[in-house]
């Protein structure tokens, strides 16, 4: 049976293009950019494109863009490195209980340091309510974090309407958008964000790197001790190749998310007909109206989502939950346990489906026939 | 029979060297062979450390040593629905349970063969030392060939309807020779210390685990004649036969438990260890499970164990009413404890077995077991 990949969501290929244009600064450029002779010089000319790219990629300049190793430490970053900044300023941050675990978890970091987290809830749609922001802003509130797309359930966030209200507090807005990047052009000048996150293995870009856009004159604690580099804000040489792959892989997006979009919209349209055609009863999670278009996180009634996934495996289709199942403990989606109750059995028969430039139709038709299959011999 | 490699085999993965030698040999007769890794027991500990996390580990590694498929379950509920709180329920009424038992009957081969058979297996295998053979229409379970090692004391509540459905590899070799092919072939778990004792306690102290769940109510420790020598720490602390940890010494030689009164809380013991106390001459048993799946009507001898390991005594059974059977010995037996299994073999065939409820000595239920 041929695999089918249907968890973009997790991670992308790498696009092949993108390779090509690793390939010679692996074989080639091993400068330090920090080095002050020829090599060095010419690592750094690899980092400052790739910077450019990604600064404009989201209607910034370079030095608001600090690489790191990914979209888990561009939120520590973001998140810790505000925190620890502006403590004396306050103690308050108000954040979702949707967030990825990068966010939550730096969160509760802090909360063990003494500052003072609010978890905002959602209801069912999956929305955050920008109404919720305010009624929680304090006057000691220095950070508020919302992620822009939520990566289980594909749910775009008000981001901009919580930008607007921020817009006249001190608090500053930290917007996690390693799941949105992809999928919704994003300027962080019409945003009001002042910190926003990225990750490259999300948009067909390598391992091992994304960024973190600083707004001009914003401060944050560097997280990690070492040299100068990235103005200071994140110590370590530079990824050189993965960095030319990060501005290769954003290169294509730029190009081609519009007609991206499309093509997994009618992909997620199909998939759903097809379970439809096949008599399989389901739910989606989420007000669709803001869900993106490469993600559908879909409630089977009568399955457990632990069986399912290992008999969609065996039937070569990856998709994958919420829900952590490594060595076998099963903790319910954290984002379906805020939107209906943990208690409620969609969190624990709802699977994400997430479509990507591999795919082709021919994938969605035979792909939603063996969901189908599947989930007939789980329920019958 | 279907060509292995159109045979999908389920394969109960602990991360033990057993287990991995079970997949193994399996992927070497060309099945199509699917590791998943059991969580029965949350032993999650304050600083987020977990012993399953490990083995799962250790799953992964062979899995990938073996090029098959590895995945988890978590039947924490299960375990604690109908093992655990067996477990707790016995300990309550002041009888020694036998929670492995219990957990091949729900567990293994109810929760984890149904899981299996939801995901397309026509087989699950586990790493028992025990053999099933077809015989007729009807199979037999078989002691494992390793003698020393032969858990089918511990599988003799499996009904007739699911030994067709399970495969047990390491019936046809010994411990040695199991440790030696994952030696043979760098298995990951090969030098891995098999582990003791109870799961879901570990290597924790059985009391401290006890006094989490049950409230312990110390009491006296008395001769069977009434004399006072001293507290124990609560009954449940305490089973037929055992000798460490009383704590009274004295001329006479060592001390061992004889006996319980759930109702007064006590704990009787007696000097010796061949004290008459501690002998008898018959048992009942509940819940007797015959593998053949056909009920016995007339009385018959066998042979029979009353804990693992132990050697095989020469029975007469007589059945009572429906799964409730007497068994009568040959010679007198030591420290027969209700809770533990009666497990009754013909050879090398295991017939079946039940749960000590009873203790009979001159034709009269012994009253001090509790």
């Amino acid at each position: 049976m041929k695999p089918i990949y249907f968890d973009h969501a997790a991670t992308t290929p790498v696009h092949p293009e993108v390779v090509q244009a690793m390939l010679p600064v692996l074989e080639n450029v091993f400068g330090n950019p920090s080095s002050v002779h020829h090599f060095g010089r010419q690592a750094r000319k690899v980092i400052d494109e790739a910077r450019e790219t990604l600064a404009s990629s989201i209607g910034a300049n370079e030095k608001e863009i600090v690489l790191t190793g990914g979209g888990t430490e561009s939120n520590n970053l973001a998140i810790i490195g505000t925190a620890l900044k502006h403590q004396s300023r306050g103690k308050h941050i108000i954040t979702t209980a949707i967030e990825h675990h990068a966010s939550l978890h730096a969160a509760e970091f802090l909360e063990k340091q003494g500052f003072d987290v609010t978890y905002l809830p959602v209801d069912e749609s999956g929305r955050v309510s920008s109404e919720e922001i305010r009624r929680n802003l304090r006057e000691d509130t220095i950070l508020v974090s919302v992620m822009f797309v939520n990566n289980e359930t594909g749910i775009l966030q008000p981001i901009r309407e919580i930008g607007e209200i921020l817009r006249d507090h001190q608090a500053y807005f930290f917007t996690d958008a390693v799941q949105a990047y992809g999928a919704v052009p994003i300027d962080v000048e019409e945003l009001g964000v002042d910190l926003l996150s990225v990750s490259a293995h999300k948009i067909y870009g390598p391992k091992g790197i994304g960024f973190l856009y600083v707004r001009e004159g914003t401060l944050i604690q560097p997280l990690q001790q070492g040299g100068e580099q990235e103005r200071k804000r994140r110590a370590g040489t530079e990824n050189t190749a993965a960095a030319r792959g990060f501005q290769k892989a954003v290169e294509l997006l730029m190009i081609e998310r519009k007609e991206r979009n499309e093509t997994y919209r009618s992909y997620k349209r199909l998939f759903l007909q097809i379970l439809k055609d096949e008599g399989i009863s389901y739910s989606l999670n989420g007000d669709q109206q803001y869900a993106v278009p490469g993600i559908v996180n879909i409630s089977f009634p009568g399955i457990h989502v632990e069986a399912f996934l290992t008999n969609l495996d065996l039937s070569n289709v990856a998709a994958s939950s919420g829900s952590a199942c490594t060595a076998g403990s099963v903790d319910p989606s954290h984002v379906l346990a805020a939107m209906f109750d943990s208690d409620d059995l969609r969190t624990r028969n709802s699977v994400r489906f997430s479509f990507g430039l591999d795919n082709q139709e021919e994938d969605i038709r035979e792909g939603a026939t063996r969901v189908a299959q599947i989930v007939r011999r789980l329920t019958s | 029979m279907k060509d292995p490699k159109d045979t999908r085999v389920v394969v109960g993965m602990s991360g033990g060297v057993d287990s991995s030698v079970t997949a193994l040999l399996l992927k070497e007769q060309g099945y199509d062979v699917v590791g998943i890794f059991m969580k029965n027991w949350d032993d999650t500990d304050e600083h987020g450390v977990c012993t399953a996390t490990e083995d799962f580990e250790d799953v992964v590694r062979v899995a990938n040593q073996l090029d098959i498929p590895y995945y988890s379950v978590n039947f924490e509920k299960e375990y604690w629905d109908k093992v655990f709180t067996y477990f707790l329920d016995e300990y309550k009424a002041g009888r020694t349970p036998n929670p492995d038992v219990m957990c091949n009957k729900e567990i293994k081969f109810k929760a984890f063969l149904d899981h299996a058979l939801a995901l397309g297996a026509d087989y699950v295998a586990t790493g028992h030392y025990a053999r099933i053979r077809k015989n007729g229409d009807r199979y037999e379970m078989l002691r494992g060939k390793d003698s020393n090692k032969d858990q089918t004391y511990f599988l003799n509540q499996l009904p007739q309807s699911v030994l067709g459905k399970i495969m047990f590899p390491l019936g046809e070799y010994t411990k040695e020779e199991v440790r030696d092919i994952a030696k043979k072939h760098n298995l990951a778990t090969a030098t891995k210390k098999d582990s003791t004792g109870i799961c879901f306690i570990g290597e924790r102290n059985f009391k401290d685990f006890l006094s989490e769940y049950l409230p312990a109510q110390p009491g006296k420790m008395m001769t069977m004649d009434g004399e006072v020598k001293g507290q124990h720490d609560g009954l449940m602390y305490y089973t037929i036969g055992q000798r460490q940890g009383l704590g009274i010494g004295g001329p006479g030689g060592p001390w061992f438990v004889v006996g319980k009164n759930l109702e007064k809380n006590v704990l009787y013991v007696a000097q010796g260890y061949h004290n008459d106390y501690l002998y008898s001459d018959a048992l009942e048993a509940l819940q007797v499970n015959w593998i053949s799946g056909q009920d016995i009507t007339e009385p018959f001898t066998c042979t029979a164990k009353f804990r693992y390991r132990q050697k095989d005594s020469e029975v007469t059974v007589y059945p009572l009413d429906k799964n409730q059977v007497r068994v009568v010995f040959r010679e007198p037996q030591r420290a027969i404890t209700p809770g533990q299994a009666v497990v009754f073999y013909d050879g090398e065939v295991c017939l079946g077995g039940g749960t000590i409820d009873k203790v009979i000595k001159n034709d009269q239920y012994v009253d001090y077991l509790a």
